[in-house]
């Protein structure tokens, strides 16, 4: 079992990693693309380079000098975090992969965006139009439910969904299905989410489509994705977190754009400076 | 402490209630929720005798769910005078909830 899992390797996951690797932590870093660093393209404002820095370029840089230092690298993608029902330290990482068991997790893994932006979203977020099939979809027991997703995400919610119902359909919203489903597909843009006190109705380009619920499952999951299934708080899209860089959950950390602020590379270096003397500490007191 | 209100008792112990009542719709299996109930304590302890803190478990009141069209959960009304005067739906801070309650 690792001590830290940090997930994300941007400049606050890869610079925790640095600091918990030097306090001869066992630390794994798991990590799927560059981020939001890798459509920034020029970047002159950071400390320390004579020259216009790639956004990429200083991701794989900082994750070469993580790796030089001995910190334990994977590139897969995390499906689902989850903490042990009996309260012991125990967080297991479900990646594409296989499992990781860690002491605690860091979740360094950007900030999180609305994938879904149409009429209606909004309006009925919470009435009907859910982020977690673990947590609402029992309430929709043969129902009719719509998942948004076309990766192996909106797989994992699926096969939760379908314990409940079989009516079932998978709106991919116009991105390419990587995934075998056994429902039916729509594959037209949704330009319209309808309803009265909730959710109705899914409009798409061309058709209508009567839905009880729609599950929102686009892409891979972002760090309020995993925050919202262990139950961390958010407040505006932001995962909060105390002085110390710990939600309310103990053992799940967060740094970098995922807990809000300034959305810089100083201050997401230094969140994953602080994260990680916090877990430094949190992880010998255990 | 949070009183366990079921479809029988919800009328007494919520509608009638001569004091306002957050009635929490929850499930054991969802993670928020067992989140949301600390802060709840916390509220029924600190409002003790302003506020009355009720759970409805979903799982169990399927009625009372479909009835006030809980389509996701943790969700929290404020019932006052027999009738819903604010809807709260997921986790949040102490504070926010306590704001967004209005109480």
């Amino acid at each position: 079992m690792y001590d830290v899992i940090v997930i994300g390797g941007g400049p606050a996951g890869a610079s925790a990693a640095i600091y918990l690797q030097r306090s001869k932590l066992d630390v794994l870093l798991i990590m799927k693309d560059y981020g939001t660093l890798e459509k920034t393209g020029h970047i002159d404002n950071y400390w320390g380079f004579e020259d216009t820095m790639d956004g990429t370029d200083l991701v794989i840089k900082g994750l070469g000098q993580a790796k030089r230092l001995g910190v334990q690298i994977i590139e897969e993608e995390v499906l689902d975090i989850e903490k042990d029902m009996f309260g012991h330290h125990k967080f297991s990482v479900k990646t594409d992969q296989r499992s990781y068991e860690g002491k605690t997790v860091l979740l360094a893994t950007g900030q999180s965006k609305p994938n879904l932006r149409v009429k209606g979203f909004r309006e009925f977020t919470g009435k009907g139009i859910s982020f977690c099939a673990i947590c609402d979809g029992f309430i929709y027991k043969n129902k009719k439910i719509g998942v948004v997703g076309n990766k192996k995400f909106m797989s994992e919610e699926l096969e939760t969904l379908s314990n409940f119902t079989k009516d079932i359909k998978v709106f991919t919203d116009a991105n390419k299905l990587t995934v075998d489903v056994d429902f039916s597909v729509v594959e037209e843009k949704i330009t319209e989410i309808q309803g009265d006190d909730v959710i109705g109705k899914v409009i798409t380009e061309k058709e209508t489509h009567e839905v009880d619920a729609l599950f929102i499952a686009m892409g891979t999951p972002s760090a309020n994705d995993f925050a919202l299934r262990m139950g961390a708080i958010i407040d505006k899209n932001n995962i909060v977190v105390d002085d110390k860089f710990m939600t309310n959950i103990p053992g799940l950390f967060a740094a970098g754009d995922c807990i809000g602020g300034l959305l810089q590379i100083a201050k997401a270096v230094s969140d994953g400076a602080h994260a990680a003397l916090a877990l430094n500490k949190y992880v010998r007191a255990l | 402490m949070p009183v366990k209100v079921t479809t029988d008792s919800f009328k007494k112990e919520v509608l009638e209630s001569n004091i306002p009542v957050i009635v929490d719709f929850w499930a054991q299996w969802c993670r928020p929720c067992l989140m949301v109930a600390p802060i709840l304590e916390e509220i029924a302890e600190e409002y003790e005798g302003k506020v009355k803190v009720a759970k409805v478990n979903v799982d169990e009141e399927g009625y009372l769910a479909n009835q006030y069209k809980v389509s996701s959960i943790p969700t929290l009304y404020l019932f006052e005078n027999g009738k819903v005067k604010t809807q709260v739906i997921g986790l949040m801070r102490k504070e926010d909830l306590i704001k967004k309650l209005g109480i």
